[in-house]
């Protein structure tokens, strides 16, 4: 039988592709109203350059070592620049859409997955570190961790570990990346002192907005067809999302009497995370469960963290690591063949060895990206300094780094203006033209 | 001849520029500051951390004035600054040394006046008037 391409299934994962991608904008926003003021720009930067730098490696040979012919750990450069990757689809990955669209669908996880670990080492790692970090780490971790889970073939695909969307490909990786990644770099300066607070907090809930957006595309559009699996995905991804928020709230109530909008953003990404992995194998009901422990986990987890010395600047492991690694294991729990066949039962429907899969999937994703991601800041240590100087972290990197800065408020320094950069006077149209009606 | 200077909320600088106005005093200098008088803390919580305020937000007016204008300048900002709250402000009058119109070199009393102040903002609207009608 030729595989036929159907066009319903075609348009979702087409529009899919185009969500994940707006969830990369939408992450910038979210990380970028969290920092300083002085480091907006710096922040912003890294996640798109992640898109651009992550999808051009994923045309030359990423999509190849992640999904192209190979072993069960790693795939070969058969498909490298795309070659092989055409109209025709693929019937190991998604059978109804051409093998093209699946893709460039694949080609936003990756960088997003990347773009969510900078929010550790915001303020403070230097740039031209950064890119470098992001093109080895999504070649030696990303791409290796996708064939595992995800590639035909791949070791835990085979074991039957469940992962929907990308719990452990993307999240407990990231997650797991961020926290070593911190931890080598170190604290930033002010830290001790306090005061780290956000710049721009409606940023911050544009940003999560968007991720939420867009995550309907990251989990439904992981159906790979127009379905009524994407229609669950799409369900249980909304009402975790929901759960998860009205449960932060909740807790902060608890807490501080006060309900906080960073917090409720932040509840909502959470559920998000922690429902990626489970969003085809369970209920709406699992889903709401799933969602409001997460939001509890992780919740106490920053709390936790608040009082370490580790500055995982924007609680990039608690809101990914803790909550990709509770989505994966309540996966084990929750999933049921009622809800989708070609899944499998978890804990609850009598089958407590899925549970152990899916520990087993979460440890070998923690083990993969902890060791490369420590391995890729030692030899990048061992080139180049990889951390902003202290006169140049206080001064924020959007200067030091890019020579911009993301808001001119007119305040007493800026009237007082600069000189020319190298005795050229620069004349802006409007003083032309008032010039000219002085002469006339 | 004094220098008045009020540190205000800046939700009464409306209500205290009005005042002001009302009793003829038209020179200010206003700026935004920041500073700790006997109010409560306020405190914000971002994720795991929490922080203390301990600087709140004012507006600062400068204004010298002569002495027969002293004490209407510092009835105006009491009556409309003051909520009866604890952050109502504080007022400090200081004795000035000298005073110089910088446009017209004029010294003290007469560079302070808000009646020479009006009649130059009169004479200038009238010049304005001309100039449209010419």
């Amino acid at each position: 039988m030729t595989p036929t391409i159907s066009a319903g299934d075609t348009a979702w994962v087409l529009i899919s592709t185009a969500l994940v991608m707006l969830m990369v904008p939408g992450l910038a926003l979210f990380y970028g109203g969290l920092v300083r003021q002085k480091n907006a720009l710096n922040t912003f930067m890294m996640s798109l350059s992640a898109l651009a730098l992550v999808t051009v490696q994923w045309v030359l040979g990423g999509y190849s070592i992640a999904f192209g012919p190979g072993s069960s750990l790693v795939g070969g450069l058969s498909w490298w620049g795309l070659a092989n990757v055409g109209a025709a689809p693929n019937a190991a990955y998604a059978a109804t859409v051409p093998h093209l669209a699946f893709a460039a669908f694949q080609a936003m996880f990756a960088a997003i997955t990347v773009a969510l670990i900078s929010g550790a080492v915001v303020e403070r790692l230097r740039f031209s570190a950064y890119l470098l970090f992001a093109l080895a780490w999504t070649t030696l971790v990303y791409d290796p961790l996708a064939r595992w889970v995800w590639g035909d073939g791949g070791w835990l695909r085979s074991l039957g570990a469940l992962d929907f969307a990308g719990g452990t490909v993307v999240h407990v990786s990231a997650g797991t990346a961020a926290l070593v990644a911190a931890l080598m770099l170190g604290r930033r300066h002010a830290i001790a002192r306090g005061g780290l607070v956000p710049h721009n907090v409606p940023f911050t809930l544009l940003g999560a907005g968007l991720l939420w957006f867009g995550w309907f595309g990251f989990n439904a559009g992981s159906a790979l067809s127009a379905s009524a699996l994407a229609v669950t995905a799409l369900v249980n991804t909304h009402a975790a999302a929901a759960a998860a928020l009205a449960c932060w709230l909740f807790l902060d109530l608890m807490r501080s009497r006060r309900t906080t909008a960073v917090g409720a953003a932040t509840g909502a990404i959470v559920g998000l995370v922690a429902i990626t992995p489970a969003a085809g194998f369970v209920t709406p009901r699992a889903a709401l469960v799933i969602g409001a422990l997460a939001a509890a986990t992780v919740y106490v987890a920053m709390q936790l963290r608040a009082r370490t010395k580790i500055d995982d600047a924007l609680d990039v492991f608690a809101c990914h690591g803790v909550a990709g690694i509770l989505g994966a294991l309540l996966t084990g729990v929750f999933a049921t063949k009622a809800v989708n066949p070609a899944g499998a039962d978890g804990l609850l429907a009598g089958n407590a060895a899925q549970l152990g899969v899916q520990a087993l999937a979460v440890a070998a994703t923690m083990a993969l990206s902890g060791a490369f991601t420590a391995g890729i800041i030692v030899t990048l240590r061992a080139l180049m300094p990889i951390r902003a100087s202290l006169g140049d972290e206080l001064t924020g990197l959007d200067a030091t780094e890019h020579g911009e800065e993301a808001y001119h408020t007119g305040d007493i320094g800026e009237i007082a203006g600069g000189g020319p950069l190298g005795g050229v006077i620069l004349i802006h149209a409007d003083e032309e033209s008032e010039a000219e009606t002085v002469a006339a | 001849m004094k220098l008045i200077t009020a540190v205000i909320r800046p939700d009464r600088l409306r209500e205290v520029k009005e005042a002001l106005f009302r009793v003829g005093v038209t020179g200010m200098t206003l700026s935004r500051v920041s500073g700790h008088g006997g109010e409560r803390e306020i405190v914000e919580h971002y994720r795991g951390s929490a922080l203390v305020l301990e600087f709140r937000e004012k507006v600062r007016i400068e204004a010298a004035v002569s002495e027969p204008f002293v004490e209407p300048t510092i009835r105006a900002i009491v009556s409309a600054a003051r909520t009866g709250e604890v952050g109502d402000g504080k007022i400090f009058v200081q004795d000035l040394d000298r005073v110089i119109r910088i446009r017209t070199g004029e010294c003290d009393g007469a560079a302070l006046t808000p009646v020479t102040a009006d009649m130059v903002q009169a004479r200038a609207r009238q010049a304005q008037v001309e100039e449209v009608a010419s």
